[in-house]
């Protein structure tokens, strides 16, 4: 790093945002009132399918305390929920984009389905009200999973989307797979399902929309991991009004892992409503009515062959997915399955071909888009299983059949459109088996077997594509936004500085991670840096924080910012020191007369900027306040190695997860506490995965069967052993700070090495396959089965 | 949740009169009413709260017996030197309840009143044998416990406490759900005076005897007599979490096991 790159960047800075979260000064959206205010509460469907053949709302009208009720033809004007990318399938023609009606339109799609929207002066008097609405439902066979719904004669969903098919996509060779298949020495294949997850941040989603009819504007405060996002698609695609009367607002926000980052139909109902109701008007989710509408992650069925030769170097590997994207295209559900997924088949692997076809199905059941690694943890769950049973079939140890196949030249264009930079997988796999002790496993296992217990070892070496994303790739692949960043330095007449990022921080650590960049950069004090984000009344364009990107790519905007700042310092120094300005340098927050003593403190050259007497006004504008807008050249590509240690009881199935090992590769980092914290959580939501969450629709009714935290299982401190955590650098080739992001790496590498964990171990008793998240329930069914000579189905 | 009213009483003998009058529901520690009342899936007009009834509280021993008053919270069951000197199984299935806050709110007398089927104290109850109180009468625990959700306790009839006879030894081993951790199997497993007691929780639509485990156990006191017992998986609960075979296989391996902490 440079010279000017010190102070409190690689530090372990505390949380500066912590103080008002821990002490309960947050100011969450639900904290925000308003006078008059009135309360939202939605109708919603009980059923899966149903047409709707009348609402009959008098009795409802009329009600104690009800102001108004809107169902969706009341609407009028207002366009479905628009999808931001467009997904062209094999056939040459865009994917079947169904209306996505604010409010139902005739017909319900799944359980949640918003029928009706009560705005009464009170929660309750908006629940009783919702009472008194009789929906006549015409009830229609469901259908809740993706392979059934592709069968003939399944119940037809939209009359867009003929056989219930989004899109049937791909992406590879064929031709070239289909030829080292036919030559291959061994084929290894897996059969695998990616179970559908409910997100659950500890914050709901909420929202409060007013009016003014002042100046005909609006103001939403909303849960959101993106509000210029979120603004731009409700006014351009929505409701058709101009930006400028839209100010969104996402305060606090306490937890996103994508599910926040979607236009939703709540919100954007009440931006509309608050203009006729003419009140503030507010809504919070209940806990099960999150279970029921916020976006659900993964719901793949996927099988996957991997052909290898004779010394398990792998020839080509082959995936077919089906993707359930539920009742209807939420804002980015196209581009997940597709291309968050299949360009990250190669893993860590110099595979020389790769083919993956992926069919996209609508069903009976709550919209399904990017959850925490979104796609990625999908493709490192298909790579990493079909790589362990490679293992598993040749009789290579886990590291070895790995260490044969790792690309080691870079950059390394992989057979499904990447480039990664840079990487070091034997450095990440040598650290990660050292923190795993992988040499004393044997002993402990033995151990484990005199209690008559299994114990097994999972790896998982994955790769993610982060930092999101080269626009112009991108738009060449169907997005319908770009993905730069936005970053706004302005520094205050007294040297004081606030940032104001395009990123959103929703548990992320901006708020102290950028602080020290900027206290890092200008060689000043954090105290003095202040981090605005979230409100499009005060931020430049951005693009919001999804998919690992706030430091790559919103950082580096803050960056390039920073860059302006001391490059006009160094103009208005050069004045005040009557020197040149290319004999200007800039270090420890000092603009000195290189090879003099003679220099001008960061906060002098500040205050000459606001305070211009003795200026250089005919060639510089007074002000020290740049703007800039970053948009990144290639992805980042953060890789790692997790070990995952397991023990069963094969008595009761039971998991436990004994020890958990990560050495991932972020480039360089910025705060290592608030990296490692990224990383134990995502490790948790990973373990979450493969262990307890399962979100179970009934198959017959639609019904959501884990439609609560009774019945979802979210991993709780002791389902988790403490983890190791390691990292290894290799900088980022193309962005300043050398950073690829950090935020969803544990979700990522976890499923995967515990799974191929509890495989490493049943396979003592014959247990050849289980899915996720491997229940006791399962795990016994499947030692059961094993037993018998039976397979167990999924 | 609906609008409701809330009142209180000074005795027993008044709650119960203010139930009758108003057609209202007894509120012990709500851990279980006001979860549904907020989901309005209950709608009571009107709560009676039980909570400053000094007369439904307190643990004694009183000769072989522990007496626990209906409105003990679980956490002072967990905390009470006479419950872990004279039942530590019992001390320990309170301490296994919920969490913190279930515990310090939840009651003895809610919990067996309301006979969730995955519940532990009813386990505990019919396995150690125990008598429960009522203001009218007393009910042994084998007649108490009648169904899902359902018991021997008649319109406004209220449990005051109840009464365990302090065992030879006992155990219980709960096999937690992974969401609820609610007992998706649990198994009360006690030596007293009148014989071996086996109770199960979890599998069944409410808490029962495992007479095969019970008589196996009567013959030999072992991990490996219980192990050997097969209980049939008809009848027994199926959900997400477990099928009814599993919940039954499960039942005489925790059984060994409570068996096995015992030796």
């Amino acid at each position: 790093m440079g010279a000017n790159e010190t102070g409190p960047i690689g530090q372990s800075v505390r949380r500066r945002e912590d103080q008002r979260f821990l002490t309960g000064a947050g100011q969450y959206t639900d904290d925000v009132t308003m006078a008059r205010e009135a309360y939202v509460y939605f109708l919603r469907s009980p059923h899966a399918h149903a047409k709707i053949s009348g609402i009959d709302r008098e009795e409802a009208r009329t009600a104690p305390g009800v102001l108004a009720i809107y169902t969706g033809d009341d609407l009028v004007g207002v366009n479905g929920l628009p999808c931001g990318w467009l997904i062209t399938g094999t056939d040459g023609k865009p994917m079947n984009e169904p209306p996505h009606p604010v409010l139902a339109k005739g017909k319900v799609r799944h359980v949640g389905d918003p029928v009706a929207m009560i705005v009464a002066e009170s929660l309750h008097q908006a629940k009783d009200a919702a009472e008194l609405i009789v929906v006549d439902y015409e009830i229609l066979p469901a259908v809740v999973n993706g392979v059934d719904a592709l069968k003939p004669g399944a119940p037809q969903i939209h009359d867009e989307a003929p056989g219930n098919r989004c899109y049937t996509w791909a992406l590879g060779d064929k031709g070239a797979v289909d030829a080292a298949f036919a030559k291959a020495h061994h084929v290894s294949k897996v059969d695998i399902v990616n179970n559908r997850l409910v997100p659950n941040a500890i914050e709901p989603r909420a929202a409060v929309a007013s009016y003014s009819r002042a100046d005909e504007s609006y103001t939403l405060y909303v849960t959101s991991q993106n509000p210029h996002v979120e603004r731009l698609l409700m006014t351009a695609f929505v409701l058709g009004l101009p930006e400028t009367k839209v100010r969104v607002i996402a305060p606090d926000v306490g937890g996103g892992f994508g599910s926040k980052i979607y236009l939703y139909a709540e919100e954007t109902a009440m931006v509309w409503a608050s203009k006729h109701v003419n009140r503030p008007l507010r809504w919070a989710a209940e806990r099960s009515e999150s279970f029921i509408s916020d976006a659900h992650g993964r719901d793949h069925v996927t099988h996957a062959e991997m052909a290898v030769d004779k010394d398990g170097k792998f020839l080509a590997l082959r995936v077919t997915t089906t993707a359930n994207v539920g009742a209807y295209l939420s804002t980015f559900a196209s581009c997940i399955p597709t291309i968050l997924y299949a360009t990250l088949l190669a893993g860590q692997y110099a595979t020389p071909a790769i083919h993956c076809e992926v069919t996209a199905v609508f069903t009976n059941t709550v919209p399904v888009d990017a959850y925490r690694g979104a796609g990625r943890p999908e493709a490192t769950y298909v790579v990493e299983r079909v790589v362990h049973q490679v293992g598993v079939d040749l009789g290579l140890a886990q590291d070895e059949v790995r260490r044969r196949n790792f690309i080691r030249t870079f950059p390394y264009a992989t057979p499904v459109a990447l480039t990664y930079d840079i990487g070091n997988y034997d450095a990440t796999l040598d650290e990660a088996m050292r923190l795993a002790d992988v040499a004393g496993f044997p002993a402990r296992r033995a151990e484990a077997a005199k209690r008559g217990k299994l114990r097994g070892l999972g790896y998982s070496s994955y790769i993610e594509a982060c930092g999101l994303a080269p626009s112009n790739i991108a738009g060449a692949l169907g997005a319908r936004a770009g993905l730069y960043e936005a970053g706004q330095v302005r520094v205050n007449p007294t040297g004081g500085v606030t940032v104001f990022t395009g990123s959103h921080s929703h548990g992320q650590g901006h708020e102290t991670t950028f602080a020290q960049i900027v206290a890092g950069r200008l060689g000043i004090d954090i105290g003095s840096v202040e981090v605005v984000h979230g409100d499009t009344g005060r931020i430049p364009f951005g693009m919001g924080t999804y998919g690992s990107r706030s430091l790559a790519v919103g950082g580096t905007a803050i960056v390039k910012a920073l860059d302006k700042i001391v490059a006009k310092g160094k103009k208005i120094a050069a004045h005040l020191l009557e020197a040149a300005e290319t004999d200007i340098e800039f270090a420890d927050g000092k603009f000195t007369v290189a090879g003099t003593d003679r220099s001008k403190a960061f906060g002098e050259v500040a205050l000459a900027a606001y305070v211009p007497h003795n200026y250089p006004l005919d060639k510089l504008e007074p002000g020290l306040d740049e703007t800039a807008f970053y948009d990144p050249t290639n992805f980042t590509y953060p890789a790692g190695t997790h070990i995952c240690e397991v023990e069963i009881d094969p008595e009761t199935g039971q998991t436990s997860v004994v020890a958990f090992s990560a050495c991932d590769d972020f480039g360089n980092v910025i705060n290592p506490m608030i990296v490692e914290g990224q990383v134990h959580g995502g490790l948790a939501q990973g373990i979450g995965q493969a262990l307890l969450e399962h979100c179970v629709y009934d198959r017959q009714s639609g019904q959501l069967l884990s439609g609560s935290l009774m019945d979802y299982a979210l991993p709780r401190a002791d389902d988790l052993p403490t983890f190791k955590v390691g990292t290894k650098v290799t900088p980022c080739t193309h962005n300043p700070l050398g950073a690829k992001g950090c935020g969803e790496a544990g979700a990522i590498g976890a499923p995967p090495a515990l799974i191929n964990a509890v495989l490493d171990a049943l396979a003592a008793v014959g247990v050849k396959d289980i899915q996720m998240p491997a229940s006791p329930h399962r795990v016994w069914q499947a030692i059961q089965a094993a037993k018998s000579g039976a397979t167990v189905a999924a | 949740m609906y609008s409701f009213d809330i009142r209180k009483a000074d005795s027993v003998a008044a709650a119960a009169a203010l139930i009758a009058q108003t057609g209202g529901r007894a509120l012990a520690g709500g851990q279980s009413l006001i979860a549904a009342m907020k989901l309005r899936l209950a709608q009571p007009g009107t709560l009676v709260d039980l909570a400053g009834l000094t007369e439904l509280q307190g643990i004694r021993r009183d000769g072989n017996a522990l007496v626990i008053g209906a409105m003990t919270r679980h956490a002072e069951v967990a905390a009470a030197a006479d419950v872990k000197a004279a039942i530590p199984a019992l001390a320990a299935l309170a301490e296994g309840i919920g969490d913190r806050q279930v515990r310090n709110m939840g009651t003895l007398g809610g919990s067996l009143a309301n006979n969730d089927p995955a519940a532990c104290y009813p386990a505990g109850v019919l396995g150690l044998g125990a008598t429960v109180h009522t203001n009218r009468r007393t009910i042994a625990a084998d007649d108490f416990f009648k169904g899902l959700y359902e018991t021997a306790l008649g319109d406004g009839e209220l449990i005051t406490q109840v009464s365990f006879p302090v065992p030879t030894k006992a155990a219980y081993v709960k096999f937690a759900q992974p969401a609820s951790r609610f007992a998706l199997v649990g198994v009360f497993v006690a030596q007293t005076g009148g014989g071996v007691r086996v109770a199960v929780t979890g599998a069944g639509p409410s808490v029962f005897r495992a007479k095969a485990l019970e008589d196996a156990l009567a013959r030999t006191f072992t991990a490996d007599a219980a192990k050997a017992v097969r209980i049939p998986a008809t009848g027994l609960n199926s959900d997400l979490h477990g099928s009814a075979e599993y919940r039954a296989h499960l039942i005489p391996v925790l059984a060994a096991r409570a068996v096995a902490a015992l030796a």
